[in-house]
């Protein structure tokens, strides 16, 4: 800190380190014990016995190997991976031309859209997944919808309680968490560069191959990110919308930490989501690391 | 790209926005819509207008109840995430400790952590404590959801103040205190109330992590939750949806004022990005 070098003083220099830490204790308070303690104790109880005391008796690796051997397991995971993975997939690809007109044409109005476009995240998420359930209930909106317009008889469309619901409402809750990272990375893009562009005679589609995604891949990636880690780990939607065929990982963590009552069991369902987390965070920074050496 | 290319392709990208942006608020529109429906039944055609579900919610003890619980919950947790958000961001910036970039980094950590895991783990950590499921617990946990957002409002307030104010504070002999104090906090001011009124909607609106941590008294999301059992329910369910709706949008547009009013105190125009968690993963 060398300006503080200009006002040396052993006093001041001695209020400025009570200062520092002062400053620095709330967020190491919070932060050490929320986030990594809590952490450490899932990782802890995973290892445990399913017994007496809150946390668990003696040292095992059990837990994981009953998931590692129970099929059951590996589908519900995989489901999640594949739910999880359609909903980033869906949101990406629906958020990148609303991106892309914000930061490249919207003009005036971009204020006003980014508004619009953010206001969700601050809405609740149980009413979104809710007003999905009575959309798609077989007596709701969208069939009565159809039957009053006269384009069906009867109600047509059974999609509440399939894996389809619990996609179509996920992928509409985090719509707007794909956005921003988008936007933000298109906008570092010096116009300059399409000008060159096209001053050397790229057409259209090419500059945008070329220049414009290459240059947006680590908004797209965080995009990705940030939609796949809460839809992954997701048990509301599943239970509201997706009925018995959906059950995400999520779900059975929440009943091993409710009826189930066995959380050593659950922790090790959590520490397996957050290696997968890990093992798609690490996924997406090669991915960047390949894409970002062109800039 | 010619330039009548380039505004045909932006006329096609507009209404593309536009039909997303309808995709968007269509289905949460439905719930005010139906919030006024004489008929228990959310379907159509609309059976005649009624005011009846709200009626029902004004002598229901246990919502007022959850009300109180989430309020309070949401004033505490987004108080001690908005003075961590505050003091972690501007540590951070001020630079030459290693510590305050690693809490920030921490800090924004639970973006990458599903509700249902830090559900859990604060579930542990607060049998463990001898806390229980409680409202301290929930406190607890909305802390946890809040702090990225408090820090990613703030580390973007504090990075737009230019480094020369600080600079001239430490000539003119101010220290670490009073140049925050006097300095740094009234500069980011309108930033601060942003900050704090979204980790209140975080918290207000949280139901993931509540789930795990609410003992006794439930927050309003999770008196939601029960309701939703109960088919009959479903018509005043939407009607508080539709109150709470309208509170959290009146609440984020306020917190997005306050927000711009602060950026344009030292800046005169900003790349107006909304301050959200998901602008920060990287």
């Amino acid at each position: 800190m060398t300006r503080d070098a200009t006002t040396a003083g052993a006093l001041s220099a001695k209020r400025d380190t009570v200062f520092t830490a002062a400053m620095l204790l709330p967020g190491a308070l919070a932060t050490v014990v929320l986030i990594l303690f809590a952490l450490s104790l899932v990782l802890f109880l995973s290892l445990r016995n399913n017994a007496g005391p809150l946390l668990g008796e003696g040292f095992t690796i059990e837990n994981f190997v009953s998931i590692a051997i129970d099929p059951l397991y590996w589908t519900v995971i995989i489901r999640s991976l594949s739910i999880a993975g359609l909903v980033t997939a869906a949101t990406v690809v629906t958020a990148y031309p609303v991106a892309y007109y914000l930061a490249f044409h919207a003009g005036s109005r971009r204020g006003l859209i980014l508004f619009l476009v953010t206001l969700p995240f601050w809405t609740s998420y149980l009413l979104r997944v809710f007003a999905w359930k009575i959309v798609l209930a077989y007596n709701g909106v969208l069939n009565s919808a159809l039957i009053v317009t006269g384009l069906q008889n009867e109600p047509a469309i059974a999609l509440l309680n399939t894996p389809a619901a619990v996609v179509i409402t996920l992928a509409h809750a985090y719509a707007p968490f794909a956005i921003l990272p988008i936007y933000v990375s298109l906008q570092t893009i010096p116009t300059s560069l399409l000008e060159a562009a096209s001053d050397l005679g790229a057409r259209p589609f090419t500059s945008f191959r070329r220049i414009v995604l290459p240059n947006s891949m680590p908004g797209v990636l965080a995009a990705a990110l940030v939609v796949f880690v809460p839809t992954v780990g997701d048990y509301v939607t599943p239970a509201l919308v997706g009925g018995p065929s959906s059950t995400m990982i999520g779900s059975l963590i929440q009943s091993q930490f409710g009826k189930a009552n066995d959380w050593p069991f659950g922790s090790a369902l959590a520490v397996v989501v957050m290696l997968v987390i890990l093992a798609v965070i690490l996924l997406a920074r090669h991915a960047d690391r390949a894409f970002g050496s062109r800039t | 790209m010619s330039a009548a290319g380039r505004s045909a392709d932006g006329r096609l990208l507009g209404g593309y926005v536009v039909l997303y942006l309808v995709f968007l608020y269509l289905p949460v529109a439905l719930i005010p819509l139906f919030s006024f429906n004489d008929s228990i039944q959310a379907a159509f055609p609309l059976k005649g207008f009624t005011l009846g579900w709200y009626q029902s919610l004004a002598d229901n003890e246990a919502l007022y109840g959850a009300l109180l619980t989430s309020l309070f919950v949401a004033m505490i947790a987004a108080s001690v995430a908005t003075l961590c958000g505050v003091t972690i961001a501007y540590m951070e910036m001020r630079g030459g400790s290693r510590a305050a970039s690693v809490i920030s980094g921490l800090a924004r950590l639970p973006i990458l952590i599903p509700g249902v895991v830090a559900g859990i783990a604060l579930l542990i950590l607060v049998n463990l404590a001898g806390l229980g499921p409680s409202r301290s617990a929930v406190v607890l946990g909305h802390v946890l959801v809040a702090l990225p957002t408090t820090v990613v409002v703030m580390r973007s307030r504090f990075a737009a103040i230019p480094k020369s104010i600080a600079e001239a504070a430490a000539d003119l002999g101010a220290t670490g205190w009073p140049t925050f104090a006097r300095i740094m906090l009234p500069l980011a001011a309108p930033a601060i109330g942003s900050a704090f009124m979204l980790a209140f909607l975080t918290s207000f609106d949280e139901f993931i992590v509540a789930f795990f941590l609410a003992g006794a008294e439930p927050t309003l999301p999770l008196f939601i939750w029960g309701q939703l059992r109960f088919p009959k329910a479903l018509p005043s369910v939407m009607a508080l949806g539709t109150t709470i709706l309208v509170a959290s949008i009146a609440i984020a547009a306020l917190a997005e004022a306050l927000r711009r009013r602060g950026l344009s105190v030292t800046r005169p125009a900003p790349g107006r990005i909304p301050a959200s968690p998901v602008t920060a993963t990287r």
